[in-house]
């Protein structure tokens, strides 16, 4: 369902992808290694399918009553000191965040957790309110250094291996010496961030998880950048997209096993932080948490789509799917890649231009049995696939699909159609197998022969043993 | 600002308007504790804990003050740590020090809230023996004491026991900072400490 | 026992021995095989490409054809499947009370093949023959939505002369996906060679599994290749018996 206003659809830019040998080792590698530690963690927990079924119900029980707990939270940070904000759409958070700056005279920022400020784009508007963003993560510092775009949720200089990422360095860090040792590459950007957190005096961050009753924000992470940006300087804002709330602080007791072994595949990752308001003496002094729409209302109104609202954002489903672990994040041409990618970028920035991802999937099924909060991904998938359909206008597929509609609904149709076909493949066909064709039959020629139509049908079988 | 907080909400009300009445039940069917008891809990938080890099030491009483004497360096410590889990050469922090003082000693000594077997984790809570957060951040090398009682079996025996450390900020910690960002190759040390050690105190019970 | 063969239209069509061999081994335990000849498609290629609404009338047409059945066996899991799981749904926003009965009805009778004999019959054992080496791919809708498990490998292992070989990753997808084989070609035969790799790796001569459209997939790319390694459907094996061989030859 390639639209104008699709620019970059997936099947081209899945092309170029699965023919990059380099790309190729690098994903495949890559996702292997982490779904083996991803099943091993899972299998030593004896009652993960109960986990997963607590947390299923978890999240929509709480997007069921979404505007009362949005309150409770509010209610909740404001009191411990906190400063709550709204935001209809990613340009009213940017706006929001920029003030905040302008108000402390800040002209860098340090980010954390950054998926969220990327969907609505806000490095791009603090540029160009003169004040400079600086990415802490690893991955996200490596992305940001080469001007490239992420490719994983969760690790997303994941199509980067050791030798591009010390060329990188060496450029960017001016390193005259440094080795491709995944232990010398961290090291190096240790040094050159330490300062950055020693004097930046505003962060940025995502979060986790927004805890209801007690107004508790929570970061999970490995590096500890986060710890610095949540402890170190004196304002932090987080940028929280709405559905990400969790009831009660004892519910953290389902979603700290879900996440950790879903994500890393590690019991625990390195770090978890929670904060709550603001704490004298220990960590900012002035903290703002900004609750972000940005279209997620639009997606709890679609009773399937709905479901999408549950994601914890551990990836998972990317490291598990056919699809992402040959093509790799960029083919998505999103912030959110791979299944989750497919079902959550339509709904946010709008299937006019997403429409070919809802159909970058086989459906086999596999992010579904994976997902720590049970989405149906691909439910969801055939739900899109529709609107896509709905939403768009005439088109030779549309033509086609109603025209086998009316050959399946009359038998006889079908079979003249059989009759047709025996003929019609003539040109192409030869021992028994077609080899060219034209329109989709050629699609599947290109790399894949496709059994001729037999003279005998099982119908003419079954009539003649009669 | 309070528009774009009633239009929110209003969206979501008119979302969920065609909703069925009543609250979804939460499921609860997984365990709220692990059957791990005594040594074997003790043993499980020390494999765990190893298993992320972190060094684990086993001491008594007596055990303590060697392990401490082995200490080389000026170490930060919170101002109310116990006096017999100072290490030779010890600075308290009253909240005077700088974020360059702190990044410029050689290492800090804490207590923790507790510890989770299952999984391995040191838990703080800015409580007695802790100190604030930023002191177990900068320096590079934490020694965490945690003496045998702090140890719970399982996370939902952890998240119920901190219930009452809120609003204090809590920091779990599995281990020394780490990244998986380069090629997934585990790397231990990256902006927090990158020596984690783990001293468990007391008398292995049975 | 009574069953109705939905044999689905990619059988009827290209794979006529998927359907024969079905009526065969039935038969020969003993089981009366009924072809309601108003029978078409289930409409799982509309509604997984976004057409659900128009394939509503297949829906119709499906129960009109099956609804007096005892039971209805197809050798196709991603058809049944798609009875299962997708009828319901793409019913949910139509006022078709009556039809949303008879879906909810016939539904628990609608079985694939290998779970129908071993779930439902509880017979593994089904007296056949085939001296070939022989892997087994597990597609995805028999793995992940009908959840058919041990059922295909315990009725090949009962198959005399057979030597089962375990295919490597096998519950990686081999790339048919559907209208994804052609809407996203590249993707698609990326998947189609790893599972090619692993199917050859296994130096067998065969490769079968319960869906004959993921095996035109994978035995499209083997013929394409000249491999020498075929694709058949479980039916097909289950049927064969000592009288279709002479001297390890298939008649």
């Amino acid at each position: 369902m390639a639209s104008a206003a699709e620019r970059h659809t997936f099947p081209e830019l899945a092309k170029r992808a699965v023919a990059d040998t380099q790309l190729r080792r690098n994903i495949g590698n890559a996702t292997q290694t982490i779904r083996a530690k991803r099943a091993a963690v899972v299998a030593e927990v004896p009652d993960w399918e109960d986990l997963r079924e607590a947390g299923r119900s978890l999240k929509e029980h709480t997007l069921r009553s979404l505007d009362r707990y949005l309150v409770q939270l509010e209610e909740a940070v404001t009191k411990a000191g906190g400063q709550v904000h709204w935001a209809r759409d990613g340009a009213e958070a940017s706006r929001i965040v920029i003030e905040i700056a302008e108000r402390h005279s800040v002209k860098e920022v340090i980010k954390v957790k950054s998926i969220t400020t990327e969907e609505i784009k806000l490095n791009e508007a603090l540029e160009a309110a003169g004040i400079r963003p600086f990415e802490t993560d690893l991955a996200e510092l490596i992305i940001q250094l080469g001007d490239d775009v992420s490719s994983h949720i969760l690790v997303p200089a994941i199509h980067r291996n050791r030798a591009e990422i010390r060329e990188l360095f060496m450029r960017k860090l001016g390193l005259t010496e440094l080795s491709d040792r995944p232990s010398d590459l961290t090291a190096a950007a240790r040094t050159y961030l330490r300062e950055k957190f020693l004097t930046v005096p505003m962060a940025v961050s995502g979060a986790n998880f927004g805890i209801c009753d007690t107004g508790t924000i929570c970061v999970v992470e490995s590096e500890g950048n986060g710890r610095m940006c949540l402890t170190l300087p004196q304002v932090l804002v987080s940028v929280m997209g709405v559905e990400k709330l969790v009831p009660t602080w004892e519910d953290m007791e389902v979603f700290l096993q879900l996440l950790p072994r879903s994500s890393t595949g590690e019991r625990m990752n390195p770090y978890n932080s929670f904060w709550t308001g603001v704490m004298p003496g220990d960590g900012p002094q002035e903290f703002h948490l900004v609750l972000l729409d940005n279209r997620r209302t639009d997606v709890l109104a679609d009773r399937t789509g709905r479901q999408t609202l549950n994601c914890i954002r551990c990836s998972a489903c990317l490291n598990i799917c056919p699809v992402y672990s040959r093509t790799g994040g960029h083919a998505y041409h999103s912030e959110y890649q791979g299944p989750i990618g497919a079902i959550l970028t339509p709904q946010l920035h709008g299937m006019e231009s997403a429409a070919s991802l809802p159909y970058a999937s086989s459906l086999c099924g596999a992010c579904y049995e994976v997902c720590p909060v049970k989405i149906n991904i691909p439910e969801v998938l055939v739900h899109l696939r529709t609107r896509a359909v709905a939403q768009s206008g005439f088109t030779l597929e549309k033509l086609a699909m109603g025209a086998a509609i009316r050959m399946f609904d009359n038998p006889r149709l079908l079979e003249t159609a059989q009759k047709i076909a025996r003929v019609a493949q003539r040109p192409f066909a030869s021992d028994g197998y077609i080899t060219g064709g034209i329109g989709p039959v050629r699609q599947w020629t290109k790399a894949r022969d496709l059994p001729a139509v037999p003279s005998q049908s099982f119908r003419d079988w079954w009539r003649t043993r009669r | 600002m309070s528009a774009a907080r009633e239009e929110v909400l209003g969206r979501i009300r008119q979302a969920l308007s065609r909703d069925p009445a009543g609250e979804i039940d939460i499921a609860r069917s997984y365990r709220r504790t692990a059957a791990l008891h005594g040594a074997e809990l003790v043993d499980r938080f020390a494999e765990r804990a190893e298993a992320y890099k972190a060094t684990v030491l086993r001491v008594d009483a007596a055990g303590l003050a060697d392990a401490l004497e082995r200490l080389r360096g000026r170490f930060v410590v919170p101002d109310d740590l116990p006096e017999e889990w100072l290490p030779p050469e010890f600075i308290r922090d009253h909240r005077q020090l700088g974020h360059r003082d702190l990044d410029a000693v050689d290492g800090v000594v804490t207590g923790c809230a507790l510890a989770i077997a299952e999984t391995g984790t040191i838990v703080l809570d800015a409580g007695v023996g802790q100190g604030r957060r930023a002191i177990t951040l900068l320096p590079d090398f934490h020694v965490c004491i945690v003496p045998v009682e702090r140890i719970v079996a399982s996370v939902p025996e952890a998240v119920a026991a901190l219930r009452t450390s809120l609003p204090r900020p809590l920091t779990f910690m599995s281990g020394p900072s780490a990244t998986s960002d380069i090629e997934l190759n585990r790397v231990e040390g990256v902006h927090g400490p990158r020596r984690l050690e783990i001293i468990i105190l007391g008398e292995t019970p049975d | 026992m009574r069953v109705a063969l939905f044999i689905t239209c990619y059988n009827d069509t290209l794979f006529p021995q998927t359907g024969i061999a079905t009526v065969r081994l039935l038969e020969r335990l003993g089981h009366t095989v009924e072809f309601p000849e108003n029978q078409t498609c289930c409409g799982q290629m509309h509604s997984n490409t976004g057409y659900g609404d128009e394939a509503i009338p297949l829906i119709r047409r499906f129960v009109k054809a099956f609804r007096d059945a005892e039971v209805v066996v197809s050798p196709s899991s991603s058809c049944v499947s798609n009875i299962r799981t997708a009828y319901l749904r793409s019913l949910v926003d139509t006022g078709d009370e009556a039809l949303k009965r008879d879906v909810a009805d016939l539904v628990p009778r609608v079985f694939e093949l290998s779970q129908f004999l071993v779930e439902k019959l509880g017979v593994e054992d089904v007296g056949a023959y085939y001296p070939r080496r022989v892997t087994y791919h597990p597609t995805c809708n028999s793995l992940r939505a009908l959840k058919v498990g041990e059922a295909p490998l315990k009725l090949l292992r009962a198959v005399r002369g057979l030597d089962l070989i375990e295919l490597p990753d096998a519950q990686e997808c081999c790339g048919f996906g559907g209208t994804f084989a052609v809407k996203n070609e590249d993707t698609s035969v990326a998947m189609l060679s790893d599972k090619m790799r692993t199917v050859l790796g296994t130096r067998a001569e065969i490769c079968t599994a319960l869906d004959s459209s993921c095996l035109m997939h994978i035995g499209g790319g083997l013929h394409r290749l000249r491999s020498g390694v075929r694709t058949v459907h479980l039916a097909e094996i289950l049927a064969s018996t000592e009288g279709d061989f002479i001297h390890g030859e298939r008649r």
